[in-house]
This record gives structure tokens, C-alpha cells and sequence, in this order.
């Protein structure tokens, strides 16, 4: 039995109401378990494109293949319950939710997903898990743990939201521009801790940002222009 | 996980908890205002209902029949004139009449009314719905120099078996006008009624009258003080004149009858009301003014309500990004919504909740005044229903409000994705 890619892009096109064509994407896959880079200017379409990944828009017409479900042909609630089974998400900045703990920020997806709530070790397991995690990218100690979430440094609300993503092993990591906001040490640091931890749950990673130097962290770069023929004429 | 939801409801709240409290308290405060007046309206209602029972008829001098209740029976204002003792008599021998009251007011003790009176009072009075005045120490008068107090007089001057008090002549404060020549003294305490009896300080009617010889002119004479009590007791003590008659009928068959015929004897002119009657037009009279109130402390409610959804409004555009990280995070639509719903209905809830503790506080307080100073008894004004039914209604109200809010951020949420630049 071969196991379908996380993602599958086909004749994928989509614009923003009233605009132009942002994205016209022939085909894009990514492989189970492969950490992909994905490098394009800003503006061009990264983010839409992940909010498609994930389920949150509707491309106008073509195939959007997750997990080997058919989003397009998926309901609004489907394409919820599956982003909130097997999607990790983490973006540029502002990753968490201002009044929830740092555990509370981690666990968060296993609210909306029993699914994951299951493969994070069950209800009574959520914590214990979460505080795993954050200990494995470095976040330790009561104190640290106790703190709000907005008194931490860019560089620990990041993790905590890489921690968020890996929370219940996830199949698909797709992460929006998370280092723009990091000091060139704590951005490599930062990479190879997401890679690392992503390799041990076997997740796929999509990760985006339009800094072409991070590409040599990735088993495959791709970059957005090349498979984007909407942007070609600009 | 519904309940994770209000759990992440709760703490959103929290995190704005000044915004929230400010709220809750607008609410509580609307709340409060609302059953505050329903409250006060109702107590003054039963209190004014229950303070007269068993009695047929009130009879006095020609007046409004409202003022005749009010001071015959309420102890509040007074009377313009009185009338003969001849009078009362004749009423009293009717054949149709089973019992009279004769009330002699005028004088106060402290600011607590004198009432005038004989054992008919303590026999035949009733309130309540039926309950006679019971003795709770003591005996009733037996001499014209003794008194029976009312509950609050014994407990608020702090008299007892034995006491000696000087009634004031008129309704002023003491000074000038004290009959302290002619002290009375305290023989028996009545138990707790929840009515103006408890405020009252009930004398024999010849006791009355012992007291005001020598002041026939509305002042101490010079001549007054001379007079020994020895000398007094030798008088004819029987009163001239009473204020008011409360009549019990042999038939309640007769009562229009009996009223008809006392309102157009010949002789001196009366005017004779039914109880229930008179306290009828006083609340139809009162009923304009407990309207407009009610109508303005609904309108208060609204504010309170109009200020839930102004709090959650105005944090909505702060909340865009928290609203795609719960998206991000497996969030349906319907989550963010029910979350926008829980706000709004925790805040209306909590703080129509408050506002029910606060009419309590403010009763607990403000209790005990306005009984003594108003006669609105606050006793069975404890949690009721319609305190439950305002919560529920409140907390209704506050959940349809949330979804205004709550469909804005449903639309801005699946329009933004997961993209919000900030």
C-alpha cells in the first residue's frame, strides 16, 4: 500500500474576490514525512497558499489534495475536523493566544480534535505532553512555564508554537515565515530544533519564507515563481 | 468540548477583565435599579395589605378616603378634624354593627404615633390576613396612666416592663409641648407585626384625655401644672371627640348598605370607606407612577445591555489575530461563534447575577428605614421569582445580543483565513 502525499496540488488556481489571478499552481506535491522549502518573495501568494492547505479558503477552481482528501470536495466542518486532526500550524509572529498558559497554548488543538486528543496520549496525558514538548525545544522550569504568555521573547512564543504544532504528532507541519522575527543565530537554531522534532514525529514540514539562504536546512527548496504561472507576466 | 469553549470564554474574559468588570457591573447596576423598584413596589403593596384585616369599615370626619386610611390606619399624615364622642356612640349602638374601634391620634412620643384607644383595639384589630395583636411581655392597660408599646418602640428606645414615657403633644418633636407632668408607664409590649402597630404607643382613650386637661386651648395653660393627677382621676375623663372608628359589621351582607347610611346620616357628616376600597384607589393612583418606573429601569436594562455588546465590539478588531490562531488551531466556525455567544451571555449573566445580590445588599441596608420611615415592610422580599425570571431573561438577552458580535467575527474570521497582518 503506498501512502498518498500530504499534499497535492493540481491545476490548482485562485484569486482573492474581485482580483487578479494570485495563484495558477499546475501541479505541487509534497511527500509523507518530506521537509520541503518553499521561498517566495512577500506578496506573492505563500500565505494564501497555506490558508488553502489548510482548509481555510477555496481555491476557484482545481484540486487541493491533503492527506489524500480532496479538500475542494470536502465540507467547510470536514476540512475543519481534518486541519484540526493532522495540521500543525505556526506563523510569522503573535502565535498564541494572549490570556491561555504556555501548556494551555500547546494543547490547544486537542480542544477542537478528540483525534488528537488521543494521539497526544489522551486527556489525562494532554499536559504531561505538552510539557514534554517545551522541554524538548528548550522551554523549562515552573517559573518560565508559569508565566504569561506574552511576557516571553519572540524567539519562546515561537517555540511554544512549534510545540503547538507537534502536539499530538501531526502528519503535515506548514509553517508561515516563523523565523522572520529571529536574530540570525536563534533562526538556525530554531530550524534545525523544528526539523529535528518534526523528523521524530514523522511529520511533513512545509516551510515558507522568502529567505532563500534557509534552504540548505530543507530535503527540497522550491521556489514559488517557478510553480506559480500567474506571477510570470510581473 | 463544549465546555473547553466557555472554559476559553472565561479566560478571554479575565484577560479583559477590566473592560469586563465594568460591564458586569453596568449590567448588575441595571439589574439592581430594576428589581429594586419591583421589590420596594411589592413590599410597600403586601405590607399596606396586610396592615388591615377583619375591618368592615373606617369611619372619620369628611376628608379624601385615601387620607382617612392613611392616618387611621398607616399612621402617616393627620387628621383635619375629629369626631363627637356622641357620634361614636351612635355608631356603636347600630344594630347592624358588631364592634368599633375608637381611634384618638394626635400626640407622639419620640416620633412614634400616641393611638388612643380601648381593649376593643387589641380584640378586634386584625392584620395580616386574620392574626390578632398577641402580648409578647406583659399585660394591656388597665389604669388611664399605662401604655402598651408597639415591637420597634420597645426595642429602638429600649423600654421594658416599667418604663415611664411623656408623650409630646401634636405630632413635633419633644421640647415645649412634653405632657411630662402626666408620665405613663410601660405595662405590655406587643409582638413583632410587620405594621404601623409596631411603631405605636396605644394609651386609653381616658389617659388621652387626662393628659390634655388644662391644654384644651392647643398649649399648656399656667393653670395645667396645678392640677394633681388625684385631682384629674375625680374628673369626667370620657373624650369628646375621636379621630377615627374602625367597625366590624355583624353581616359583611350589609357593608354598602351600612357605608350609604353612615356617609348621608343626618348630624354631624362622616364619611365612612371600605378598607380594601380606599388602599384600591391609593394603588391606582401609585400604579401611574410604578409604571413610568418600571418602564425606565427596563430601558436601564437595555443600556446595560447595549454597553455587553459595546465591550465585545470594540474588542473584536484586537481579536482578529487570536480568531485565525483558534482557525489555525482545528477551530470550526461554529466554535468562534459560540465563543462571541459565551462572552456576551457570561457577562449578561454574571452581572444580572450581581445585580440580584446587590438588590439584597441594598434590602439588608436599607431595610430596616424604609420600614420605619415609609411602612414598607421588607420582610418575604428574600430571592423570589421574579429575580430568577430577570436573570434568565437577562442571560437570554445577552446571548441573542452575542451574536452580532459573534457573526462579525464569523465573517471577518473565514474572510481573513489564516492570514491577519497586524
Amino acid at each position: 500500500m503506498t501512502t498518498p502525499p500530504v499534499i497535492d496540488l493540481i491545476d490548482l488556481r485562485f484569486a482573492w474576490q474581485d482580483g487578479p489571478t494570485l495563484l495558477d499552481i499546475l501541479g505541487f506535491r509534497v511527500e509523507a514525512g518530506e521537509r520541503v522549502f518553499l521561498r517566495g518573495p512577500s506578496g506573492s501568494g505563500k500565505s494564501t497558499l497555506l490558508g488553502l492547505i489548510a482548509g481555510v479558503l477555496e481555491p476557484q477552481s482545481g484540486k487541493v489534495e491533503v492527506l489524500g482528501h480532496d479538500m475542494t470536495a470536502l465540507s467547510g466542518p470536514k476540512r475543519d475536523a481534518l486541519r484540526a486532526d493532522r495540521l500543525g500550524v505556526i506563523f510569522q509572529m503573535f502565535n498564541l493566544v494572549p490570556y491561555l498558559s504556555l501548556v494551555q497554548n500547546v494543547t490547544l488543538p486537542c480542544r477542537f480534535s478528540s483525534a488528537r486528543r488521543q494521539a497526544a496520549g489522551g486527556e489525562g496525558q494532554l499536559n504531561e505532553e505538552a510539557v514534554r514538548l517545551l522541554s524538548r525545544l528548550g522551554l523549562s522550569g515552573e517559573r518560565l512555564l508559569a508565566r504569561p504568555v506574552t511576557e516571553l521573547s519572540v524567539g519562546q512564543q515561537q517555540r511554544v508554537a512549534v510545540a503547538r504544532a507537534l502536539i499530538g504528532g501531526p502528519d503535515l507541519i506548514i509553517a508561515d515565515e516563523p523565523t522572520s522575527a529571529l536574530d540570525a543565530d536563534a533562526r538556525d537554531r530554531f530550524i534545525e530544533l523544528l526539523n529535528e522534532e518534526a523528523g521524530r514525529s514523522g511529520s511533513a514540514l512545509l516551510f515558507v519564507s522568502h529567505d532563500a539562504s534557509l534552504a540548505s536546512h530543507f530535503d527540497r527548496s522550491v521556489d514559488l515563481s517557478e510553480i506559480n504561472r500567474a506571477k510570470g507576466g510581473v | 468540548m463544549g465546555l473547553s469553549i466557555l472554559g476559553l470564554a472565561w479566560r478571554s474574559l479575565m484577560n479583559r477583565r477590566g473592560s469586563a468588570l465594568l460591564t458586569i457591573l453596568a449590567v448588575a447596576l441595571s439589574v439592581a435599579l430594576f428589581l429594586g423598584v419591583d421589590k420596594v413596589r411589592n413590599g410597600a403593596r403586601s405590607g399596606f395589605d396586610n396592615t388591615i384585616s377583619g375591618t368592615d369599615l373606617i369611619v372619620g370626619a369628611p376628608t379624601g378616603q385615601i387620607n382617612l386610611l392613611l392616618y387611621s390606619v398607616f399612621r402617616l399624615g393627620s387628621a383635619t378634624a375629629e369626631i363627637s364622642w356622641d357620634t361614636y356612640e351612635s355608631i356603636d349602638r347600630r344594630d347592624d354593627v358588631d364592634w368599633t374601634i375608637p381611634l384618638s391620634l394626635g400626640d407622639n412620643h419620640r416620633g412614634f404615633r400616641v393611638v388612643g384607644t380601648n381593649e376593643s383595639y387589641f380584640e378586634h384589630y386584625r392584620h395580616g390576613g386574620g392574626t390578632q395583636l398577641r402580648v409578647s411581655e406583659g399585660e394591656l392597660f388597665s389604669d388611664i396612666y399605662e401604655t402598651v408599646i408597639g415591637a420597634d418602640v420597645a426595642q429602638e428606645l429600649d423600654y421594658s416592663i416599667g418604663s415611664e414615657i411623656v408623650l409630646t403633644h401634636g405630632l413635633g418633636a419633644g421640647g415645649l409641648t412634653d405632657h411630662e407632668d402626666k408620665p405613663f408607664i410601660v405595662t405590655g409590649i406587643l409582638a413583632q407585626t410587620g405594621t404601623p402597630v409596631d411603631r405605636s404607643i396605644h394609651v386609653p382613650l381616658e389617659g388621652i384625655t387626662a393628659i390634655h386637661v388644662g391644654w384644651e386651648s392647643g398649649t399648656r395653660s399656667p393653670f395645667a401644672d396645678t392640677i394633681s393627677e388625684d385631682m384629674i382621676r375625680g374628673f369626667d375623663l370620657t373624650p369628646k371627640s375621636v379621630t377615627a372608628v374602625f367597625v366590624g359589621l355583624e353581616q359583611r351582607g350589609s357593608l354598602l348598605r351600612t357605608q350609604r347610611a353612615l356617609n348621608t346620616q343626618g348630624g354631624e357628616p362622616l364619611l365612612a370607606v371600605i378598607p380594601g376600597v380606599a388602599l384600591g384607589e391609593l394603588w391606582q393612583v401609585t400604579g401611574i407612577v410604578e409604571r413610568a418606573l418600571i418602564a425606565v429601569s427596563v430601558f436601564v436594562i437595555a443600556v446595560g445591555l447595549v454597553s455587553v455588546l459595546t465591550s465585545i465590539l470594540t474588542s473584536l478588531n484586537e481579536r482578529r489575530r487570536e480568531m485565525a490562531i483558534l482557525r489555525a488551531t482545528g477551530a470550526r466556525p461554529g466554535h468562534i461563534f459560540f465563543l462571541m455567544v459565551a462572552e456576551a451571555a457570561m457577562l449578561g449573566l454574571c452581572g444580572a447575577v450581581v445585580g440580584v445580590f446587590l438588590v439584597q445588599l441594598g434590602l439588608l441596608i436599607a431595610g430596616p428605614i424604609l420600614s420605619s420611615a415609609y411602612g414598607i415592610s421588607i420582610g418575604g422580599l428574600g430571592i423570589s421569582a421574579i429575580d430568577g425570571w430577570t436573570v434568565l431573561a437577562v442571560f437570554g438577552a445577552a446571548t441573542l445580543i452575542g451574536t452580532i458580535p459573534a457573526v462579525m467575527a464569523l465573517r471577518r474570521s473565514l474572510a481573513d483565513g489564516l492570514t491577519v497582518k497586524l
